[in-house]
């Protein structure tokens, strides 16, 4: 077990450096950072000095030991827009995105499940199609738009709902949170819905499957013939049995609801890493582009290297086979 | 009393006492495309950033709504006979937010830190000028040459505090590669008529008015909260839901829809930005074109003939919707009065067919285009009119559009002026006419001085640089303004450019409150009336 989890964390490391190396390459591609921090009447000489102390006209090689060796201490330099460390404005996006992904996916999961029963149990009921049609939508649709057709609904039509950004904040020491505040709660439902709509769509379907699936099986007719409640069977037993599969894909896509929230971020002028990221992408703002790239792909690896050994304690059949390989 | 009375002096009561209430506090709330990324005055050289820094910092001189210098910090100001010497006389009684006095260590102080590494406004102060104090009121500006429109960009070079920025170790201006953080970055401290109540970069601004500001106050709110929304759907729904009151820009395509919303409008004028395609007239051979040997936009005749090429009018009717003013010069005429004088030459294939023939490519030729395509108003759909209606008269145009972070790295200086043919944008800063001479229309064979630094196709015509030269130390203002006609002249005669058009500055407002908008693009809230 031991070795197992040492060898998983080694291949994190890996993971780690290609990412760097990668992201490092691309942000030779991204444009040039000098020409987004002085305006266009800037003269030449001016701009020389702004390149130099900003060391990009060193060699490559140079830059990207420079790049790799402050990143191996977690520090990711001062943004070339805000004049502000990388790590503080990280730190105080962070909780934006965080809770946007926690709603998002509660939201998914709650109505995932439920409209997933519904439909496994009674699959040719009107509503069932109903579902059905919700999760084509849910996975068809391009994020963007349902975040625009609901702004457009709620917010400029109805005008029940803010249009953008996160609504009042409360401060729990570092941690700035919406969850707190009516008009906080108010501004978490929609960016919610639109992030967590896909994970929904792809939950309902799982446990539709799933519900159908085991409801076939033998011991569901045991329970049956044994005279439980039809109530018993479906959530006691068929529901605790379809729920293994739909953790490993919660767990598995909360990092990519993490990562794809800059879409609905972006849309929504939600104040997290998403936003902040799509922003140093136009102006090139390198630091930031290093360190959110290197922090997504550290909640990938943990929340991977998290199932893995997740799966070992659940399921002992891993571990036997870790234990002596085939 | 009769019951009715009773009612009616009851009434009166209530309205009484409801008159004697302090009114509503006045909100405006404002979303803009961009961030307020620092609040340091000198780091950001950009519009937005600019007339944000405005509310909370003042400058020597000020613009009034119409664009003219007014005095700001400096109540007035005397130029020596020789021009050499500037006396500027500063205002008395001015405090800082923090409650400091203002004054000519103040001065002095700005002026320095504004020329320091790191500053992005080192052009405000002319280099090797000198400042001295006279007395805590008066400050002597001694010059290397004259310099008559020296004050020209003073109103937005923001004077700050000294033994503010002193205290709060922010003396250097915060350059792009601090390690640190700078105070100043995140704090601010001005003169100006709003300061800062609460900045989170990125996110929500709150300013509050300054209540011992010295000038007449002319709006009517208590406080300002800014968002930026970068997403254009979302920054129109946002005010069409009424949840700001103020937006810019609108997208063209959305002009319509908040114009027939029942809860605002769109306030539209033209901007001073003029939008201009330029050529490579300096390589022997063009970097993008099947011409080899020789460089085809050497030849006047081609240059003409593209300008000729060009139906302005179906770009301004099709592609930009009626918001933008065609140009015939590289100067936006709020800025140069004679303008009037000047014509676009009449759209004419058939002239244009004739001049390529003459010039010898009868069968046109092929040319990359370079372009942005998040810069300007619809950028990328102007460089699509071009391509069509330069293929009328036989050129093929490749089209090359790109997001303005490549775009700027391959044309520019620092890209080696990568380009053959572009699309660029340009306000003189000074809005002044010697800007446009020397920055865009002046020779850059000279690598010690920065003329034509941003001529990226180096059109190069001696006379008409040592007319500039003349231009920027002329004081008198009627033989200044027909010198600056002669070098314009000399400019359109050779088919340096074609100018496009000034696009149309949009903000959309809420019914509710009433703005003044500049021709500079700035959205300066100080003049907003708001009614609840």
């Amino acid at each position: 077990m031991f070795a197992f989890v040492i060898r998983r964390a080694l291949q994190a490391i890996g993971v780690l450096l290609a990412v760097g190396i990668i992201s490092f390459a691309m942000f030779r591609f991204a444009g040039d950072p000098v020409n987004q921090i002085v305006s266009l009447d800037t003269p030449a000489a001016e701009r020389e000095q702004v390149r130099r102390s900003l060391g990009l006209d060193d060699p490559v090689p140079v830059q990207f030991a420079r790049y790799l060796s402050s990143a191996v201490r977690g520090e990711f330099g001062v943004s070339y827009q805000f004049r502000q460390p990388v790590s503080d404005l990280l730190a105080e996006r962070m909780p934006a995105t965080l809770e946007l992904a926690f709603c998002a996916t509660l939201f998914a999961i709650g109505f995932g499940v439920l409209m997933g029963v519904y439909s496994g149990l009674k699959r040719d009921s009107f509503l069932a199609k109903v579902f059905q049609t919700i999760s084509l939508i849910g996975i068809s649709l391009p994020t963007f738009l349902i975040g625009i057709l609901l702004i457009y609904l709620f917010s400029v039509i109805l005008g029940w709902l803010p249009s953008f950004g996160r609504g009042d904040t409360v401060r729990l020491g570092w941690w700035s949170t919406g969850l707190l505040t009516t008009s906080g709660l108010k501004a978490l439902i929609m960016p919610s819905i639109t992030l967590g709509l896909f994970q929904m769509t792809l939950i309902m379907r799982i446990v539709r499957a799933e519900m159908l699936e085991v409801l076939r099986t033998d011991y569901i007719k045991f329970a049956r013939a044994r005279g439980l409640t039809t109530r018993a069977i479906h959530f006691g037993h068929a529901l605790k049995n379809t729920l293994v599969p739909v953790i490993t894909i919660v767990g598995l896509q909360f990092g990519s609801v993490i990562a794809f929230a800059i879409i609905t971020e972006t849309v929504f002028q939600w104040p997290g890493m998403g936003l902040l990221f799509v922003q140093a992408v136009q102006n090139v703002d390198i630091p930031i582009m290093a360190a959110y790239l290197m922090l997504v792909a550290l909640i990938f690896v943990l929340i991977n290297l998290a199932v893995d050994i997740l799966y070992t304690i659940v399921d002992p059949r891993l571990r036997t086979s870790i234990r002596q390989p085939a | 009393m009769t019951k009715r009375s009773k009612f009616l002096a009851a009434t009166v009561a209530v309205l009484m006492t409801g008159a004697a209430l302090p009114a509503m506090a006045v909100t405006l709330r404002y979303a803009n495309q961009g961030d307020l990324k620092s609040l340091d005055p000198y780091t950001l050289n950009e519009t937005t950033t600019i007339a944000h820094h405005g509310h909370v910092y003042e400058g020597l001189t000020k613009r009034d709504k119409d664009l003219s210098i007014i005095p700001g910090l400096a109540e007035r100001w005397e130029i020596s006979e020789d021009g050499m010497t500037w006396r500027l006389f500063l205002r008395k009684n001015v405090k800082f937010h923090n409650g400091n006095p203002f004054n000519a260590d103040d001065v002095i102080f700005s002026a320095n830190r504004v020329r320091a590494q790191g500053s992005n406004f080192q052009t405000r102060v002319p280099s090797g000028s000198e400042w001295v104090k006279v007395d805590d009121h008066t400050v002597d500006v001694k010059l290397k040459s004259p310099n008559p429109i020296m004050n020209a960009q003073w109103d937005t070079w923001y004077i700050m505090d000294k033994e503010w920025s002193e205290a709060n170790n922010s003396v250097q201006p915060t350059p792009a590669a601090a390690t640190t953080p700078s105070y100043a970055s995140l704090n601010a401290n001005g003169t100006g008529p709003f300061k800062i109540e609460s900045h989170q970069p990125g996110v929500k601004t709150v300013f509050k008015p300054h209540k011992e500001w010295w000038g007449k106050v002319e709006h009517n709110l208590d406080e300002i909260v800014f968002t930026p929304i970068a997403s254009d759907a979302t920054r129109v729904a946002a005010l069409l839901s009424g949840e700001v009151d103020v937006v810019e820009p609108v997208p063209l395509q959305d002009v319509q829809r908040v114009n027939s919303s029942a809860n605002a409008k769109v306030q539209a004028g033209p901007e001073l930005r003029t939008i201009f395609l330029g050529f490579d007239q300096t390589r022997d051979e063009l970097l993008f074109s099947n011409v080899k040997g020789k460089n085809p936009f050497k030849d006047k005749r081609v240059r003409e003939a593209f300008y000729k090429a060009i139906d302005i009018e179906t770009i301004k009717s099709r592609v930009m919707r009626g918001m933008a003013t065609p140009s015939a010069l590289m100067i936006a005429p709020q800025i140069f009065a004679l303008s009037k004088d000047f014509e676009r030459p009449k759209y004419d294939v058939e002239a244009a067919k004739k001049l390529l023939a003459d010039a010898g490519y009868p069968n046109g030729f092929e040319v990359g285009m370079d372009c942005p395509n998040d810069r300007y108003v619809n950028d990328e759909a102007i460089c699509q009119a071009v391509v069509g209606m330069l293929a009328r008269a036989g050129v093929k145009v490749n089209l090359m559009a790109q997001p303005k972070a490549q775009y700027f790295g391959k044309v520019l200086k620092s890209g080696n002026y990568n380009t053959s043919f572009y699309l660029l944008g340009w306000t003189p800063g000074t809005f002044d006419s010697h800007n446009v001479l020397f920055d865009i229309q002046g020779c850059r064979n000279d690598p010690n001085s920065s003329r034509g630094e941003s001529n990226l196709g180096n059109y190069c015509n001696k006379q008409h640089d040592e007319l500039t030269d003349k231009i920027l130390v002329e004081s008198n203002k009627e033989k200044r303004d027909q010198m600056i006609k002669e070098a314009y002249k000399i400019s359109t005669e050779d088919y340096a450019y074609i100018p496009l058009h000034q696009q149309a500055l949009a903000w959309g407002v809420s019914n509710k409150v009433n703005l003044v908008q500049r021709a500079d693009n700035q959205v300066l809230l100080y003049w907003a009336q708001k009614k609840e």
